[in-house]
């Protein structure tokens, strides 16, 4: 076994040991915080305590921040803005999102057309890993993933993702302090 | 049940029977589900035998049934305190398979966010490190720095730990608004958190003697292990990546590699440390010569590279993270393979402990700083 002995010490480091002086430095760094930590005051940061008092006192999250998904809507006419074109589905390296489109016949110039409109959209979150490569393949920025990150159910079907609750988003409870 | 080959040995402590004991696979000081059986005279480590694949996802098989664009996001769950080096090997493998110029913005951006995911992999390394040894002190200090990191991470990328910070060609989004004030107001604070750190840990005589000839490697064993990163340079080799095979954006910034000088646990620590504050002097420099333009590269509709294959590695906070791909010129690649470096430094543990005690092993995982994430994959 090759073992690098210890370098030796200096006159001046044994004092050093002999005094405490490295622990007696190490001491008053903490005890520092510690004051810190009472008074809220830190020379470098400016604040002192850290903690963040969770379900009272929420974080702010980031604008780009990855969280649950939603379906926008037109906020004049309140339809929805899926044109069901399956392009979120194709980009999921999960295969977490389901589009489910109808055909309707609607009328345009006067010549009865065939459409295709969103009927149901299922987003399974319990495999979702918030890539966020679904709200870069719309085309239409109606898929986008948002500030909201409470996800937790009761359930494990909890997790699917209809598509009212895509629009509409969960109830979370706010807690007050 | 897997087989422990451990050679017999000759004489005992007071001719007790050796022992063997299971570290693992839930011990909190391995660092996830590694488990580590151990032959013991004593308290002495005579041998040791490591076994993996508790976090074994299949992320190469995974691979193999994706397009290129998909991979990223699985890239950052290889080693998830590292997800931004991780997902910049995928994509700059991509990238120069199919012959891509990426704007130099985008270069740049990716060596300022890489070098912080190593300050923070580091500082979430030196805090485990500490705890483990019994610092507690240090560990809620390091956090506290790490989480000005991931805010950064969380505000540019739009997550904190698994980023999915890169796209093949470029990156999803420029920097955000406040990014150079956030930057720098980091890169001021940060030099008096390190001399922090240093006061409490550096001459400490605990610290010391935890660590000072614990866990000895020298260079040849280094080098024939195939050690790489803060390991290997602990031991005095000096091998670096960004120096000398440089990607995205080091060919122009100005950094030095520091190095160990007798490859114990204390000297690892050190460079680790030094390494932080050369990640420093990189953001700012690369954060001065900025430059402008867009940071996206145009793409063909799919990402299809020539059919052959492609060896790239970037230097990872562990080491060399290295990406070998073959393409049949399909859409989903024929076959990945990750060289993890958690991977390969773990093969260095049995000879850094065997000699030492038990509570020695705790601090040598620590200084080789795995990830089971990346070793299972």
């Amino acid at each position: 076994m090759p073992l690098v002995k210890t370098p030796k010490p200096t006159w001046s480091q044994k004092l050093k040991r002999f005094f405490m002086i490295d622990l007696i430095k190490g001491l008053g760094l903490t005890l520092k915080y510690n004051i810190g930590a009472i008074t809220d005051k830190d020379s470098v940061a400016g604040k002192g305590i850290y903690t963040e008092q969770y379900p009272k006192v929420r974080p702010d999250v980031a604008p780009r921040f990855h969280g649950a998904p939603r379906l926008n809507m037109d906020p004049e006419t309140h339809d929805t803005l899926c044109i069901a074109c399956n392009l979120c589905a194709i980009a999921c390296p999960e295969d977490c999102i389901d589009v489910i489109a109808m055909d309707v016949e609607i009328i345009v110039a006067g010549k009865p057309r065939r459409k295709k409109v969103l009927d149901e959209f299922i987003f399974d979150t319990s495999r979702c890993m918030f890539c966020a490569l679904c709200q870069e393949a719309c085309p239409t920025a109606c898929l986008e993933l948002t500030q909201e990150f409470e996800l937790a159910t009761y359930s494990r079907a909890g997790f699917v993702w209809n598509r009212e609750m895509l629009e509409q988003g969960r109830e979370t409870v706010k807690y007050t302090s | 049940m897997h087989q422990v080959e451990i050679a017999t040995t000759q004489e005992t402590l007071l001719d007790s029977p050796e022992m063997v004991l299971n570290m693992g696979p839930q011990h909190p000081s391995t660092h996830g589900v590694l488990r580590v059986v151990l032959r013991l005279d004593g308290e002495t480590v005579i041998d040791l035998d490591c076994d993996i694949g508790y976090l074994h996802r299949g992320m190469e098989k995974i691979a193999e049934n994706r397009m290129y664009t998909m991979i990223a996001p699985y890239w950052d769950r290889l080693d998830y305190i590292a997800a931004v080096s991780n997902g910049l090997v995928w994509v700059e493998t991509v990238e120069q398979m199919m012959g891509l110029a990426v704007p130099p913005r985008a270069h740049y951006l990716r060596t300022i966010l890489t070098e912080f995911n190593r300050i923070a992999s580091h500082l979430l390394w030196l805090a485990t490190h500490a705890l483990d040894i019994g610092a507690i002190t240090v560990l809620l200090w390091a956090l506290r720095e790490r989480e000005e990191i991931l805010k950064i991470f969380e505000r540019q990328f739009g997550a904190r730990l698994t980023c999915h910070a890169w796209r093949v060609g470029g990156m999803p989004n420029d920097a955000y608004d406040d990014f150079e004030k956030d930057v720098r107001q980091f890169a001021n604070n940060f030099p008096k958190r390190l001399d922090e750190y240093e006061t409490v840990l550096s001459e400490n005589r605990i610290w010391l003697s935890r660590t000072v000839g614990i866990g000895v490697i020298s260079a040849a064993d280094a080098i024939a292990i195939g050690l790489s990163g803060p390991s290997l340079r602990g031991s005095g080799v000096p091998w670096d990546v960004r120096k000398s095979r440089p990607y995205a954006a080091y060919a122009d910034v100005d950094f030095d590699v520091p190095l160990g000088e007798n490859g114990d646990t204390y000297d690892r620590y050190l460079v680790r440390l030094e390494e932080m504050r050369q990640s420093r002097r990189i953001i700012l420099q690369a954060l001065e010569n900025l430059p402008d333009g867009p940071v996206n590269a145009k793409l063909p509709k799919v990402v299809k590279p020539p059919v052959g294959d492609y060896y790239h590695s970037i230097e990872g906070p562990k080491g060399e993270i290295g990406c070998y791909l073959v393409s049949d010129g399909t859409a989903q690649p024929y076959r990945v393979r990750v060289r993890p470096p958690s991977f390969i430094n773990l093969q260095a543990l049995k000879q850094m402990c065997v000699g030492h005690l038990v509570a020695d092993v705790v601090a040598i995982i620590g200084t080789l700083d795995i990830v089971l994430g990346e070793i299972d994959r």
